[in-house]
């Protein structure tokens, strides 16, 4: 493993400074290795500090403004004041979905207040990313598997498959809200008169095929270039041997595809945990549509504290998942991935 | 005739029906590798050509259902174009084209530096490393904004090239790096040894044997990354000014010539212009993705 | 040794990140910081910058261009931000909370005014500020001021207009109950009776407070607490939950907003549509409309007689941490001299806020919805004016439209509402 790094010294004085560009042949292992931790951190620093000043210092600000609370009319001047430290007061909100009461206190949020939605919008997001991601991973694997065939017209598929991508989130929205309209073109093709973005679950099912039809070419591609490193012969011996299709797939195609496909799957997840365009702009929230990012953007016009902290439970919750997903799921990216070039597994 | 040549015919016979089988059974795979391509068309296409058959419609008729083209014009282009209402759609198709080209380049060489690392050397901290990569496309993007907002303003930047650029390489960079060490491990990585063994440096051999044959994967990953930098919207439409917006912030201030008036038409022929550009890049690039593709696979 | 090695460029990293945090300040927490501001830079001249959502209809550019030749050593440069009021709101936001001096004078919608004012952005208009007021419509200006102070100029007005179909309505209702005992005209004519925007966003807000006043109910008191407990609330509500039910109100109206609706009406599946001015122009020009020579506009239908529209329409308001303050409020006065207003009116079909213009005859023969659109303005009630707007409008539309659908019943959804607006405003 790699991580087996044992205890080394280096004799050699750590130069900082221009990395080094080729180290003596020749030394002994020690102080390869410790070329090898000078190379990684070298390699390393422009990525973590792009991380670091757009992503960090963001997550940091926000952490620090969730424990304020938010500013308070001053019923004298009708001017807002700073509402000072809040404690945890503002997670614990959220939480227990309790809200300012007019007399003082807390009580139970009342339906319309961003604060009665918490545990809602947390239940449709994970129904939004299940649905999605499953439906994105067998459709993206289908698709992927036919334009690795050979076949006349392969290039006009692989093209038309990223069409849906290539098209910026803001336009897909107002597409498919204008394809969702009563008298649209969705209601008319099928001779039904659905009110698509107006109940329960035609409004689900019209955020998941739109959203489908956008990020399933994402899925699509990661799963082809994964699929073409798998060599023919593989495929040749199996057949030879009389593996069935079914079983070549499951004994061949999924295992030597699982890298590719879990990081499709991995951060197509984080992604739809982030959802927000399309249910904002196709239902504006309604008909138990509104996820935990159209929460945020809600709240960030009501207070930015109390948004603030939402924001960093959301990355919680996000972060839960990536942690079971990777940990228990088998889907150890870290792990395969820190087994490089040592043979597979 | 003998017993020789009957068994002969027989056999003949035999592997004539085999053949046909085979035949047969390679025909129907084709069959439904076909079927399944114009499914697969109808499904990706299918909305886009209501976008494009929208973007031809007269305004007055934006709401026709006719299936095929009507009242067609060029209008909704000419307006999609016309800077005399301020639209800057030519200039934010350039400034998109370059915000997503730099972001794409400086995104995979600083990509490709990590992968590398995280694939191939020893290290300490490699999963915390991994974890920290990972976490930083964790937070809910819509909350970034006010914070770089006033970050970019302290520091005067708003309204430039970088101030777009930096956010959108942060957030190709997880992927980016992700992909990149999940191919780097598949890579035949003896010949990187052999090349070492004939005199090369690590980095030489990386150089010289490693990236022709990871040109695939890197060209798989400069897609992703370019479309989703030329799909961002949130971040710009903040921090963006008149004369650096990208495309997409250009296309959500398209308005109609009345207030309340949703101009689909013109959005919808923007969003065709738009679509256009990538893919005749991915047309032009998919040859070498294949084409490495394969090279890659015949190890 | 190797550690210290590795960490070396990424401890460079953090911190850089680090020291970056450090200048970025304490982040979104709003202050009333604008106050020292306010009396500050007061007889400030030099250029300015005016800030305001697209320039739809190409009225803005030509207005500068005049005044900029008119003023050489104080130009105006026009900053134009996206179609979308949320967006449009969220830009100001980001500018005045960096103390941004880059904006000087932003069109403010109605409904934020409130906002800004309390977060201490905006400059207070009196005193050495002060605007003469006395020609503008009285709800324009109600709704450009906050504690009775104004705080903005109002630009332009708008409100809702009752189209109905001429050819099938002999006299246009002047009451919600007229109105529904014509539906059926509609239920003869098999088509839709009454819509207006239904689907949940701020179109909801505008009709389910014109639901509420025009059956002479208050989302909000004068002292600005939430009023819904009352009969007259309640039957404001009830009237569209009722319609709705009774299919009075198709049941494709949950999903529109202003151009579904709008497109329903030309398409000839409705007999009476609550809309916006925009509507005149294009219903009865476009080529797809079926109703180019039927169309009728009179005012919205109230209790008694015309009922109060919601009020739509900007303000300009001049930002506290502008150094060229002089300069702003002459480039407001100008934004409100007849001239410009009619200038507003036929280059961009915007509702003027001066009453004199809507008898102006040359306007009427051009735009002949003025008329009504002045009962309408006149009647007008601002939306709630409030700090917490953006609450106050989220409460409004999840219960009107729960209400609505039936899926509460009225009681249930204003008692909600009324709860809803009493925490938001009972601050933290």
């Amino acid at each position: 493993m790699a991580t087996e790094v044992g205890p080394t010294s280096v004799k050699a004085p750590a130069s900082g400074g221009a990395p080094i560009h080729h180290a003596p042949k020749g030394v002994g292992e020690d102080n390869r290795i410790a070329t090898q931790g000078r190379w990684a951190a070298w390699l390393l620093a422009p990525t973590i500090l792009a991380l670091s000043v757009v992503i960090v210092y963001p997550i940091i600000t926000a952490i620090v403004m969730s424990f304020q609370k938010d500013a308070g009319l001053d019923p004298a001047t009708g001017l807002f004041v700073e509402g000072g430290p809040a404690g945890f007061s503002n997670y614990y909100n959220w939480i227990f979905q309790q809200c300012p009461a007019p007399s003082g206190g807390t009580v139970d949020c009342p339906p319309g207040t961003l604060g009665a939605q918490f545990w809602s919008a947390t239940a449709t997001t994970f129904f939004f990313t299940i649905v999605t991601v499953a439906l994105e991973t067998v459709l993206g694997f289908w698709m992927a598997v036919i334009m690795a065939r050979a076949f006349r017209g392969r290039s006009l598929v692989r093209a038309a498959v990223l069409v849906p991508w290539a098209i910026p989130t803001a336009v897909t929205a107002k597409l498919w809200l204008f394809i969702f309209a009563f008298e649209g073109i969705g209601n008319k093709l099928f001779n039904t008169s659905i009110l698509w973005t107006g109940s329960e679950w035609p409004a689900r099912w019209a955020v998941i095929i739109a959203d489908v039809w956008k990020t399933t070419p994402f899925m699509a591609l990661l799963i082809l270039a994964g699929l073409q490193m798998i060599p023919a012969e593989v495929y040749e011996a199996a057949k030879v041997d009389g593996a069935s299709a079914w079983q070549r797939f499951r004994m061949i195609t999924l295992p030597l595809v699982k890298p590719a496909l879990m990081v499709a799957i991995l951060f197509r997840t984080l992604d739809a945990l982030r959802m927000f365009d399309l249910p904002y702009i196709l239902t504006g929230g309604a008909n138990n549509t509104t996820t935990l990012s159209i929460l945020v953007i809600n709240q960030i016009r009501q207070g930015f504290n109390a948004a603030a902290a939402l924001s960093t439970i959301t990355f919680i919750i996000i972060f839960l998942v990536a942690f079971i997903f990777v940990r228990f799921l088998g889907a150890n990216v870290v792990e395969q991935q820190t087994g490089a070039g040592k043979g597979k597994k | 005739m003998t017993a020789a040549t009957t068994a002969a015919t027989e056999l003949r016979a035999e592997q004539d029906r085999g053949r046909k089988t085979a035949q047969n059974r390679e025909k129907w795979a084709q069959g439904r590798t076909y079927i399944s391509a114009v499914v697969i068309l109808i499904w990706c296409l299918a909305p886009a050509y209501w976008m494009v058959v929208t973007a031809f419609r007269d305004v007055g008729y934006t709401y026709d259902t006719s299936i095929l083209p009507t009242h067609v014009t060029l209008d909704n282009f000419k307006t999609a174009f016309d800077t005399s209402f301020g639209n800057h759609f030519g200039q934010a198709l350039l400034n998109s084209l370059f915000i997503g080209s730099v972001v794409t380049v400086v995104s995979l060489l600083i990509g490709v530096f990590a992968a590398y690392a995280l694939a191939r050397l020893n290290f300490k901290f490699k999963y915390l490393v991994l974890g920290f990569i990972l976490g930083a496309s964790m937070f809910p993007g819509v909350a970034l904004i006010t914070p770089l907002f006033q970050l970019f303003t302290n520091i005067g930047w708003m309204g430039t090239y970088q101030a777009l650029i930096i956010p959108n390489i942060s957030f190709v960079l997880p992927l980016t790096v992700y992909t990149m060490t999940s191919f780097f491990r598949e890579m035949p990585w003896e010949l990187e040894e052999s090349a070492r063994v004939d005199g090369c440096t690590q980095g030489q051999a990386f150089r010289k044997v490693i990236m022709p044959l990871a040109a695939p994967a890197i060209f798989t990953t400069a897609i992703l990354a370019f479309i989703s930098s030329w799909n961002e919207f949130l971040i710009a439409s903040q921090l963006s000014s008149d004369a650096t917006q990208p495309v997409t912030v250009a296309i959500a201030s398209f308005a109609g010539a009345q207030p309340n008036q949703i101009p689909y038409t013109a959005i919808m022929a923007a969003g065709t212009i738009v679509t256009i550009p990538l893919v005749i890049l991915v047309l032009v690039f998919q040859r070498k993705i294949v084409a490495g593709l394969t090279a890659g696979a015949v190890k | 040794m190797k550690t210290r090695n590795f960490l070396l460029p990424v401890a460079t990293a953090g911190v850089l990140a680090l020291t970056l945090s450090a200048c970025g300040g304490g982040g979104g927490g709003s202050s009333s910081g604008g106050s020292d501001a306010a009396s500050q830079g007061l007889d400030g001249r030099g250029p300015i910058t005016y800030v305001q959502g697209k320039d739809n209809s190409n009225v803005v550019r030509p207005l500068i261009e005049k005044w900029n030749a008119a003023h050489p050593n104080e130009k105006v440069t026009f900053k134009e931000q996206t179609d979308q009021a949320d967006q449009q709101h969220d830009d100001l936001v980001q500018h005045f909370q960096a103390k941004d001096a880059g904006y000087d004078v932003a069109s403010v919608d109605v409904v934020w005014t409130a906002e800004f004012a309390a977060k201490g952005w905006l400059q207070p208009l009196k005193d050495k500020m002060a605007l003469d007021t006395s020609a503008m419509l009285k709800p324009t200006v109600v709704a450009a001021s906050y504690k009775n102070t104004l705080y903005a100029a109002p630009e332009s007005s708008d409100g809702g207009i009752l189209y109905y179909r001429k050819d099938l309505v002999p006299t246009p209702p002047k009451t919600w109950d007229e109105m529904m005992s014509m539906c059926s005209i509609a239920k003869a004519n098999n088509m839709g009776c009454y819509s207006g925007q239904f689907k949940k966003y701020e179109g909801l807000t505008v009709n389910a407070s014109e639901a509420i006043n025009s059956a002479g109910g208050a989302v909000l008191d004068a002292d600005g607490k939430p009023s819904l407990l009352t009969p007259e609330a309640k039957a404001g509500m009830a009237n569209l939950a009722k319609a709705y039910a009774d299919g009075s109100i198709p049941k494709e109206a949950i999903t529109f907003q202003e151009e579904e609706s709008r497109q329903a009406f030309q398409d000839g599946k409705l007999l009476f549509l609550r809309n916006w001015p925009y509507v005149y122009n294009l219903a009865t020009t476009e080529g797809s409309s079926k109703v180019k020579d039927v169309l009728g506009m009179t005012a919205l239908p109230g209790k008694d007689g015309p009922g109060a529209s919601s009020l739509g329409g900007h303000s300009a308001a001049i930002s506290v941490y502008s150094k060229n303050k002089a300069t702003a409020l002459d480039f407001l006065k100008f934004l409100t001299t007849e001239e410009t207003q009619k200038f507003f009116a036929t280059q961009g079909s915007l509702a003027p806020v001066l009453g004199a213009l809507y008898e102006d005859k040359d306007l009427v023969a051009k735009l002949p919805y003025l008329p009504v659109l002045k009962t309408s303005i006149e009647n007008a009630v601002p939306r709630p004016v409030t700090p917490f707007y953006p609450a106050v409008t989220k409460a409004i539309q999840e219960n009107a439209y729960s209400a609505i659908k039936g899926e509460k019943t009225v009681d249930a959804a204003l008692s909600d509402m009324q709860k809803s607006i009493e925490s938001a405003s009972a601050g933290q």
